[in-house]
């Protein structure tokens, strides 16, 4: 694919807004191809959390005097700038803040599964999800006994939708990936949920991948509900964000009671508070909020098309010197390339063990993450128990990969 | 490379490549246990034989790294037609073995290794680890075990090398064997 000139991203440039890039270890520059974990911050991020703490914090929406109206208004201001960032119709009562697309997944099992699900009703996932979208529901089907089915994921890392219809049958709710953590597989969202709409389901789609990497449009992808991580998205840990539109939200019941959350309190009842605030129980984040739409702000300066097309050369790099330096030695799981796959590079490299490959990498600097990345089913469809996964982020360039690419050849050679 | 080359030393590639006593002893009669380390889904099976207060026979299975499949096999050589206090004498050095790494972990700001420190599996049923002092100069009873020595500066990957340590200790425990 020849790239687009106006789709480019003068990485070299943006590598010196993270100040982590800048650090040696073993005696070696930082190769980190582990942002499907967790991403690096740039300064922009670090700073205006500095600047909120020195200037403004408070507690919001409680305080009259003049930096708690600041803090509330930089802590609101934030929920819109995410909002908008993911092109929510209403960001100032679609966004709850919550501390991780983990919690937001919970929440909407906790509350509007709680609320809509009846025993004998189905709820549909897939092999492939992360274990923060199976385990809120696996508890709810163990408590509420709702049945939970599930698309199978095939040879190819794709979901197997021929069945599609016929397991949608009965379904109330689909929980799907927008990008999966192992594989990088973009399913097909738009046709997903259409046919779930089709089937009277609603969709919540995991967006802990896809958000940082894609650019996202909650209109143009029909699910209902969308639930990300800000510090996968070069933003602070301890904040995350549920989106859904506005009535959908009215209609739910709260999830955790607290402080913030209520319009009354009597000794024997409480009336709730209108969404968002309705789901945020007690002092949220703040500092992290502001961290949050800093680290937004800052991706859209990049340009999200921008940091896909960077993203797919790369991947497409890889997954070639991989195939042309390394040959059969190195097995790489999931689709075979762009459009429906992401810089998610899950590798096995002979029979050496993830652990060991992680190790060996390490001394070259390069962090990748051995283990089932939290996706215990489907690392048993895969038939493996772990793998060593590399992601990519806006910041990685070709280097990084050819670094990767010499730490396996002397993991290879010491395992041999 | 020269971390890398003591954690990976030759004796633990040798035994990674040439796992001596892999496989399963039917149970019964032998007493059978499992072993996983959750963080890596590596999982070890342990099967042992007790007869005349002896570890007459011991094999191991299971899937797993390098450290762990390398101790492993270096646990059944160690152990294997040893008296029980004699076991438990080396069950308890290895693990002495493994928690005296605080002084030779990598200066801060080098590794992003934190000082994890030896943090006791459930299965851990001998418990009392020698003092530092005590540890290493009984490390030297160790013989081919000593070659694991340098996992102590990987704390992640100490977990891997305790795996069917804790196994046999378990085991052990089970079958009221002292
Ligand atoms: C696909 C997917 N879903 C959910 C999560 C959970 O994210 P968090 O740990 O930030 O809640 C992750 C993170 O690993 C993920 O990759």
């Amino acid at each position: 694919m020849t790239p687009d000139p106006s789709l480019s991203l003068d990485v070299e440039t943006l590598r010196k807004d993270f100040p982590l890039l800048a650090r040696t270890v073993h005696g070696r520059p930082l190769v980190y191809l582990d942002s499907a974990s967790s991403s690096l911050q740039p300064r922009q991020v670090l700073a205006a959390m500095e600047q909120y703490y020195e200037t403004c914090h408070a507690n919001v929406h409680r305080g009259v005097y003049t930096t708690a109206e600041e803090a509330t208004a930089r802590y609101e201001g934030a929920r819109v700038s995410v909002g908008r960032f993911i092109g929510a119709g209403d960001p100032e009562r679609e966004i709850v803040f919550v501390k991780n697309a983990t919690e937001a997944l919970n929440l909407v099992a906790n509350s509007w599964g709680k609320a809509n699900l009846r025993p004998g009703d189905a709820v549909l996932l897939t092999e492939m999800e992360h274990h923060a979208n199976l385990v809120p529901w696996l508890m709810l089907a163990e408590q509420n006994g709702v049945e939970l089915r599930y698309l199978t994921v095939g040879g190819d890392g794709r979901l197997d939708l021929s069945d599609l219809d016929r397991k949608l049958d009965g379904v109330k709710i689909v929980g799907i990936s927008a990008m999966s953590n192992v594989l990088g597989t973009i399913p097909p969202l738009r046709e997903i949920a259409d046919a779930a709409h089709a089937a009277g389901a609603l969709v919540v789609a995991d967006g802990a991948q896809a958000v940082p990497h894609l650019p996202v449009d909650v209109q143009g992808l029909g699910v209902d509900f969308l639930a990300f991580s800000a510090h996968k998205m070069l933003g602070p840990t301890g904040i995350g964000a549920l989106w859904a539109r506005a009535e959908l939200l009215d209609s739910m019941p709260p999830f955790l009671g607290g402080g913030g959350m209520i319009l009354d309190v009597r000794l024997d009842r409480f009336v709730p508070a209108e969404p968002p605030h309705r789901f945020e129980a007690g002092t949220p984040p703040i500092a992290e909020a502001v961290g949050f739409a800093a680290a937004v702000d800052y991706m859209e300066t990049l340009g999200m098309p921008q940091v896909r097309s960077h993203e797919v050369e790369l991947t497409d790099y890889a997954v070639d010197a991989l195939a042309e330096r390394l040959g059969d030695d190195c097995t790489l799981f999931g689709p075979p390339a762009a459009p429906d796959r992401g810089g998610v590079l899950s590798l096995g490299f002979r029979d050496v063990h993830a652990h060991d490959l992680a190790q060996v990498l390490d001394q070259y600097g390069v962090c990748v993450r051995p283990g089932h990345h939290c996706a215990k089913p489907l690392m048993r469809v895969l038939g493996v128990t772990a793998t060593a996964r590399a992601s990519i982020g806006p910041y990685n360039d070709e280097g990084d990969i050819d670094t990767l690419i010499e730490g396996l050849v002397e993991a290879g050679r010491l395992f041999s | 490379m020269t971390d890398l080359e003591d954690l990976y030393r030759e004796i633990i590639l040798d035994h990674y490549r040439s796992p001596r006593n892999r496989g399963e002893l039917e149970s019964p009669p032998a007493h059978r246990v499992e072993g996983f380390n959750p963080l890596c889904g590596d999982e070890v099976v342990v099967t042992m034989l007790v007869e005349d207060g002896s570890v007459t026979d011991i094999k191991f299975a299971g899937t797993g790294c390098s450290i762990s499949q390398s101790s492993a096999s270096l646990m059944s050589s160690a152990v294997k037609g040893k008296p029980l206090p004699e076991v438990r004498e080396l069950i308890r050095t290895f693990k002495s073995m493994m928690s005296i790494h605080e002084a030779s972990l990598p200066a801060a700001g080098d590794g992003a290794d934190g000082a994890d420190g030896w943090d006791g599996d459930g299965s851990d049923g001998n418990g009392e680890h020698g003092s530092d002092g005590e540890g290493l100069s009984d490390v030297r009873k160790l013989g081919e075990l000593a070659a694991l020595q340098g996992v102590v500066k990987f704390p992640v990957r100490i977990k891997c090398a305790t795996l069917s340590w804790n196994a046999l200790a378990q085991g052990l425990d089970e079958l009221g064997a002292n």
